[in-house]
Formats: C-alpha cells, sequence, structure tokens
C-alpha cells in the first residue's frame, strides 16, 4: 500500500518537475502530510541529505523519502516512479517536436510557469522555516543563533558564492559546536 | 554480444563514469559529456549536444537525466535511451541509498542531532538562495511578477500540481491575449543578461 502511494505520488511529480528540486518540496510535504510518511523536520534533513549528495535533488529526495517509508523497496519504487515520466517524455520529444525549445506554445507556457515555480520554492522556504522554528519570538540562545546561522548561510550563499554542499557540511560542524 | 548491444553497453558506462560528479547539479556534467560523447566516441558534435541541453531544461526532470536520456536516444534509440537513463542514475543511487541507511543507524546520535539542528536552518538559506536565482529568470515583468506574488498565497489552499498547471495556462491565455492586441511581449530575459547561462545559476536551483 505504501509502495502504491509513493509510486503514485513520484511518477505524478516527474511530469510536472520543472525547474528543480527545490520547486518540488511542496508537493513532497503535502503527499508525506497526506499519508504520514514522516515529520517535517525528518523531512528537512531528507533534502538536505539529498542536497549534499551527487545527483539531482529530486531523485536523491525521491531515494531518501522511499527508503524512509518503506525500506529498499521503497526506495527502487520512488526511483523508478520518479524518472519513467523523464524516459517516456525525452522519447516522445526526441521523435516528434525536435525543436521544442523554440516552440510558442511552450514559450507561452514557461512565460507563466516560471515565476510560478519560483513561488513554490519560495513556499517550500516558508513551510520549511516554520517547521524548523526559524521564526519565532521567543529570545533564547538557540533561536538567536538559528537566526544567526540562517543569515551566514546565506550570505556565504549570495556573496561569497561558496558551494551549497560546503556550507551545509560547514553549518553541520557549527551545530555540533553549539548545540551537542 | 551483437554490434548493437555493444553499443547500448557503452552508452550505459559512458553515463555512468561521468554520473558521479554531477554534484548539486547537472551543468556540472556538460564539459564531461562533450569530453566523453564529442571528443572521445565521436558519436556526437558539440551543437547537437548544447541544442539537447536546451531541449532538456524544458522537459520536466532534473536536467541532468534527461541530458543523458536524449543523448543516449539519438545514439542509439530507445534502448540507448534507456541504457544513458540508467547508466546516469545508478551510480548516485547507490551512493544516495547508502548514505540515507547510515544516517538512519546513527539517526539517534546526539553529536548528529546537534548539526541537524543547524543543518535545517541552513537548507532553508539555500532555497531561499535557489529562489532568489530562479526569480532572476523567471521575474522580469509586471506580469511575471503578479504571477510570483499570487502563486505564493494560492499554495496555501491549492495543491501544488494544480498550481504548476494553472501557471502554465495563466502564462499561455496572457501572452495569447497580449499578443492579439497588439503588445510586444518579451517571452524571457534577452540572452546577454540571462543568468540561467551561468553555471551557478543551475547549483542554486539544484536541478
Amino acid at each position: 500500500m505504501v509502495l502504491l502511494q509513493l509510486f503514485q505520488t513520484f511518477f505524478i511529480m516527474g511530469f510536472v518537475s520543472f525547474g528543480g528540486g527545490y520547486a518540488m518540496i511542496p508537493i513532497i510535504e503535502s503527499a508525506i502530510t497526506k499519508y504520514g510518511w514522516m515529520s517535517s523536520e525528518q523531512l528537512t534533513n531528507i533534502i538536505a541529505i539529498a542536497g549534499m549528495s551527487p545527483g539531482p535533488i529530486a531523485a536523491n529526495s525521491a531515494i531518501l523519502i522511499g527508503y524512509t517509508a518503506a525500506g529498499i523497496s521503497g526506495a527502487f519504487v520512488s526511483t523508478f516512479a520518479i524518472l519513467f515520466p523523464s524516459l517516456i517524455l525525452v522519447i516522445c520529444v526526441a521523435g516528434f517536436f525536435v525543436r521544442l525549445h523554440h516552440n510558442p506554445v511552450v514559450e507561452k507556457m514557461f512565460y507563466g510557469l516560471k515565476p510560478l515555480v519560483t513561488s513554490l520554492i519560495i513556499f517550500a522556504a516558508i513551510k520549511f522555516a516554520l517547521a524548523n522554528n526559524l521564526v519565532s519570538i521567543n529570545l533564547s540562545f538557540r533561536s538567536i543563533s538559528l537566526v544567526i546561522i540562517f543569515g551566514l548561510s546565506l550570505f556565504a550563499l549570495l556573496k561569497l558564492r561558496w558551494n551549497p554542499v560546503y556550507v551545509l557540511l560547514l553549518s553541520g560542524l557549527v551545530g555540533v559546536t553549539l548545540y551537542s | 554480444m551483437t554490434v548493437e548491444w555493444k553499443l547500448v553497453w557503452r552508452i550505459f558506462w559512458t553515463f555512468f563514469k561521468i554520473s558521479p560528479v554531477t554534484f548539486g547539479g547537472g551543468f556540472a556534467m556538460i564539459p564531461l559529456i562533450i569530453k566523453e560523447i564529442v571528443e572521445k566516441r565521436k558519436w556526437l558534435t558539440t551543437e547537437e549536444i548544447t541544442d539537447v541541453i536546451a531541449l532538456s531544461q524544458t522537459v520536466p526532470g532534473a536536467v541532468a537525466v534527461n541530458s543523458a536520456t536524449f543523448i543516449g536516444h539519438k545514439i542509439g534509440g530507445i534502448r540507448g535511451a534507456f541504457a544513458a537513463m540508467i547508466g546516469v542514475s545508478l551510480p548516485t543511487f547507490l551512493i544516495v541509498l547508502s548514505l540515507g541507511i547510515s544516517y538512519f543507524y546513527i539517526d539517534d546520535n546526539p553529536k548528529l542531532e546537534a548539526a541537524f539542528v543547524s543543518i535545517r536552518v541552513t537548507i532553508v538559506a539555500i532555497i531561499v538562495y535557489a529562489a532568489i536565482k530562479i526569480a532572476k529568470t523567471a521575474i522580469f515583468d509586471k506580469t511575471t511578477f503578479f504571477i510570483m506574488a499570487a502563486g505564493v498565497p494560492a499554495l496555501f489552499f491549492i495543491h501544488p500540481i494544480v498550481a504548476i498547471l494553472l501557471g502554465a495556462i495563466t502564462g499561455y491565455i496572457i501572452v495569447s491575449i497580449k499578443t492579439k492586441l497588439g503588445y510586444m511581449i518579451e517571452m524571457k530575459k534577452s540572452k546577454e543578461e540571462d543568468p540561467a547561462n551561468d553555471p551557478e545559476y543551475y547549483m542554486g536551483a539544484g536541478i
């Protein structure tokens, strides 16, 4: 039953997976709330591991969510489910509409699709910020330090142009120092 | 082994070797694809590869996987597409799965828990960063800004898949109407200032 839910979720996601892995977080999050596979906190950890690993983030998240929900078979089913739509679509596109990226219909759709992908990512950021108590009114050491870590991470990414993988690893070290 | 199956195996093996370098974004793969597919094997030309990568971004799914599948299809038909897709996915699948398994073994380690308190906040920063990077190509006039601004609150009420479909339909309708009314409409940023040409953009997008 869980395998079927996983397959359904990632198979449908495979068909609308535009704009990279982070835009897919809202879809994953809504499935997780619906089926109760894990907590929001666990999901955030999984997205972090997916981001630190080689490979596309959406596929990596599928592997890890599948594994958490249903073990090795869950990982296989989810990966297959997210890859299969790409295979179907690529074969169709390669066979029929070779110049899809200059197609006026596709260009018109992307005009609205790209801003919406931006909304999806902003929405994911808001959800995760709330789930991880980043937006909080109490002034404990923990909540203040978390806001500082958030600010420094953003600074490292935007201004210092560090690779996200390094920022995540360094942040982990900071966490061990501050919170254990 | 027949000649055809030898080719399928070669396609698989080529992408299997390239795959593990796709850290944080498929675009790290491009120089290696050109080296292996164009220079070494002489299966395709650099222009064909550039075309494939542009096309891969219009198809849903990860750019790394889509480009590999397209290239596999060009070289060896449907069997080639399959071989390339499995070749590019298998190494990362095994790496991520073993990372996942080890994470669940040491899940309750207090040091690891402490690390993740900080990492979870950094992931929020990375998502914000991804949003900024994507916004730079996606938002370039009032209409695109409005779609983005309306999309965020709408997502609290409607399913994200419905939102994606509505976004595409809205884009289609708005551009069609504006064109009918005789407005000139830029559908994307001009090439020179398009941050999509900056490989770092894709790193932020986590494609």
